[in-house]
């Protein structure tokens, strides 16, 4: 056996409990939905936590407007399938209201403005708990954060105050305003999420596969061509086989060239990688504390 | 596949980080650009070396300071197990981010630097190791590079931590000793060629030879608090009742007699499910969903044991607590229990004695518990909580105290 290529199921034990936690100690939560397959691993284990009973609370999109069209589709799809309620909120209606300001420029991206959209989007519905795909060992900031993280009334991750998490007794009292971030695939890792989603034969977007795509270079990275990415007069983009490791918006993540086309070759070439999954998001690399940073300010 | 839960500490500088750096290296479980990226910050510093250590000192003001503030989760496979570590810090003012990193450990590696010797955070990291009756104790003697890998120093380390864990010492608990340099990858994952005076094993391979916990709890009594009561109202399961939770102990099989507690219905296990899967029998730590075959009154917070094997329980008990917040616990004040999910009203009636850990100083009838003290306090209850003693059943035997005012979490509990 192939330790690598084996979920272990305490793990979804694990998440499942988390989860039916947040319905019963929460009185308005919500799942935050990107369309990425962390998210999409939520959905299912949300969907095994209550069944036969449907997901107790909605979905929430925060849409930068710059998503991947296949994401859209597949969390469409996923939506009607499982009739759950879907809540759509978007950086351009924030853009409108004068809340944040389009960056400008070769790195221009909505990357950063999506916290501003998705705390006005908690307050307007007054979300006490949101449920995040977040994994530990994505980032250095993000091992050190709790399942049940407590934000102030500013959305603000104070990384000295978080409560002590014993045993698997999870705190989500709150005042009122305060809200909890939930991370209940804490402790899995890129590869306990692919194999969990082979095992499951739980769909996600097509371009997680390899396929023809318009691409430039950039910094060592391919970045995928599109409209709303400020390119130079010597990016030409050239078509060639990649593939998405990571699904956020497409000015922030970067493709590889891939053909791994299954969901096994994918794990192969995971197993194989040398460039770990945040690699290729180009947010994080603007500073060695770009994540934390980010972090306090309300972000995900 | 099972899981390995590994708890480490040590003082600051006793290359805690750099242990874990080390541990990840060899097992290949770091990528190209995260070593790229060390490589960079190493020399930013100014070094001459690659600084493991930088892979898990995650928070700005960490690695301004060069210390571990707060439990990192680090997570690695060997080709057997996956293993997590909580890597917590050591600094005593940080002792509550200990006993969270530990909670959920099997293994605990104590760290010393073999040029200081055992000292009161190695005496600390031990008794607060058999406090969470950690069965699985390793004493990682670091650094022995620059004891030039003298057996002399690694000896008389071992037997200065035999004298001072005599107290704190469990019975079953297993003790290895193992001389090491994390920066030279000595004894880590193979055996040392510059200690051939060292019969044991090599710090991964003592890992790998642990058994996984789920052998050793089989015999342990079924204890399943429920979640939540799952009734869908849909057409095709319309008088479906089930009971949603993760098993805290023991195990269940269909046809299984059970009582509700506290209202002390018995009825038979008619079903148990995982999402659509019928099984046949669940055990610890599985989230299952378990039907039963009367309609009995059921809610949240209430616990379904096999007959005849009830925990005891009244409103009143007696708990070794360890304190974590700044405002002290004193006899009279009123916090939240929360013994697994379930919640009550508590009232301090008194606390019987206090120890400060950083001095090892015992009072009784201390008047006030401060941070990072640990006592045995009594309580009286509002509601009855179905919990166990601690060091019977760790799973069932532990509850955290919760402040009705600041919401904060406070304290730990573990029953007596």
């Amino acid at each position: 056996m192939d330790i690598n290529k084996h979920f272990p199921r305490a793990l979804e034990d694990e998440a499942i409990y988390i989860i039916r936690e947040v319905a019963a100690q929460f009185e308005k939560p919500v799942l935050l939905f990107s369309g990425g397959k962390d998210s999409i691993t939520l959905v299912r284990l949300a969907q095994k936590a209550f069944y036969p009973g449907k997901i107790p609370f909605p979905l929430l999109h925060v849409d930068t407007g710059h998503n991947f069209p296949e994401t859209i589709e597949f969390r469409d799809q996923l939506v009607a399938e499982l009739g759950v309620e879907l809540i759509v909120r978007t950086v351009e209606d924030s853009i409108k209201a004068g809340r944040v300001k389009e960056e400008t420029g070769k790195y221009a991206s909505r990357n950063a403005l999506q916290t501003v959209t998705l705390l006005d989007a908690i307050e307007e519905f007054k979300f006490d708990a949101c449920i995040g795909g977040a994994r530990r060992d994505e980032e250095k900031a993000r091992a050190k954060e709790r399942i049940f993280s407590v934000r102030n009334d500013f959305g603000e991750w104070d990384a000295k105050k978080q409560r002590p998490e014993l045993f698997d007794m999870l705190n989500g009292k709150i005042d009122i305003g305060e809200n909890v971030r939930v991370f209940p695939i804490s402790n899995w890792t890129e590869l306990d999420v692919w194999n969990y989603i082979k095992d499951e034969n739980v769909a996600i977007p097509s371009i997680y596969f390899a396929h023809k795509r318009m691409v430039f270079d950039r910094d060592g990275m391919i970045w995928s061509d599109s409209e709303f990415i400020n390119k130079t007069e010597d990016e030409i983009p050239y078509e060639t086989i990649v593939r998405f490791r990571t699904v956020g918006d497409m000015t922030c993540t970067a493709a590889v060239s891939s053909d791994a086309d299954t969901i096994d070759t994918i794990i192969e070439e995971i197993l194989e990688a040398e460039i770990s999954e945040r690699g290729a998001r180009i947010d994080d690399k603007r500073s060695e504390a770009a994540m934390e940073k980010r972090k306090q300010q309300g972000y995900f | 596949m099972d899981i390995l839960r590994i708890a480490t500490a040590g003082s600051v500088d006793d290359g805690k980080s750099t242990l874990i750096g080390r541990l990840l290296f060899e097992t290949q479980s770091i990528t190209k650009d995260k070593i790229e990226a060390l490589k960079a910050a190493s020399q930013r510093k100014g070094l001459d070396f690659v600084d493991l250590s930088l892979l898990t000192d995650g928070l700005i003001a960490e690695r301004e300071q060069g210390i571990t503030i707060d439990v990192a989760h680090i997570y690695f496979n060997s080709p057997n197990r996956k293993y997590i570590i909580a890597d917590t810090p050591g600094h005593f003012e940080y002792t509550r981010n200990m006993v969270t990193g530990a909670s959920n450990a099997s293994v605990s590696i104590i760290l010393i630097d073999a040029r200081n010797g055992v000292g009161e955070q190695t005496r600390r990291h031990f008794y607060i190791s058999s406090l969470l009756e950690i069965k699985n104790v390793i004493v990682a003697v670091n650094k022995m590079d620059l004891v030039n890998y003298d057996q002399a120093v690694f000896e008389k380390i071992k037997s200065d931590f035999n004298e001072a864990a005599t107290q704190a010492r469990k019975p079953g608990q297993n003790i290895s000793f193992i001389p090491l340099s994390s920066l030279y990858g000595e004894n880590i994952v193979n055996v040392s060629e510059k200690m051939t005076w060292y019969q044991g094993e090599s710090l991964l391979q003592l890992l790998e030879s642990i058994p996984p916990i789920s052998l050793e709890k089989e015999n342990l009594p079924f204890r399943f608090p429920v979640q939540q009561v799952i009734r869908p109202k849909k057409d095709e399961f319309h008088d479906f009742r089930g009971y949603a939770g993760k098993i805290a102990s023991g195990s269940i099989s269909k046809g299984d007699m059970v009582t509700a507690l506290p209202g002390n219905q018995i009825s038979k296990v008619d079903k148990i499910y995982k999402f659509d899967t019928e099984l046949e029998s669940a055990s610890q730590n599985e989230s299952v969903v378990i039907t039963l075959e009367d309609d009995i009154d059921i809610s949240r917070g209430n616990m379904l044991v096999k007959v005849g094997e009830q925990p005891e329980f009244s409103k009143q008990l007696t708990a070794q607590v360890c304190w974590m917040d700044t405002n002290p616990m004193r006899a009279g004040s009123a916090y939240l229990l929360q013994h697994g999910i379930n919640r009550v009203k508590t009232k301090v009636s008194q606390i019987n004695s206090s120890l400060e850990i950083s001095n090892f100083e015992e009072i009784a009838n201390a008047e006030a518990l401060k941070l990072n003290q640990i006592g045995v306090v009594s309580f009286r209850l509002a509601g009855p909580i179905f919990a166990d003693k601690f060091e019977a059943n760790p799973s069932n035997g532990a509850f955290i105290l919760i402040d009705e005012f600041s919401n904060n979490t406070v304290g730990v509990g573990f029953m007596l």
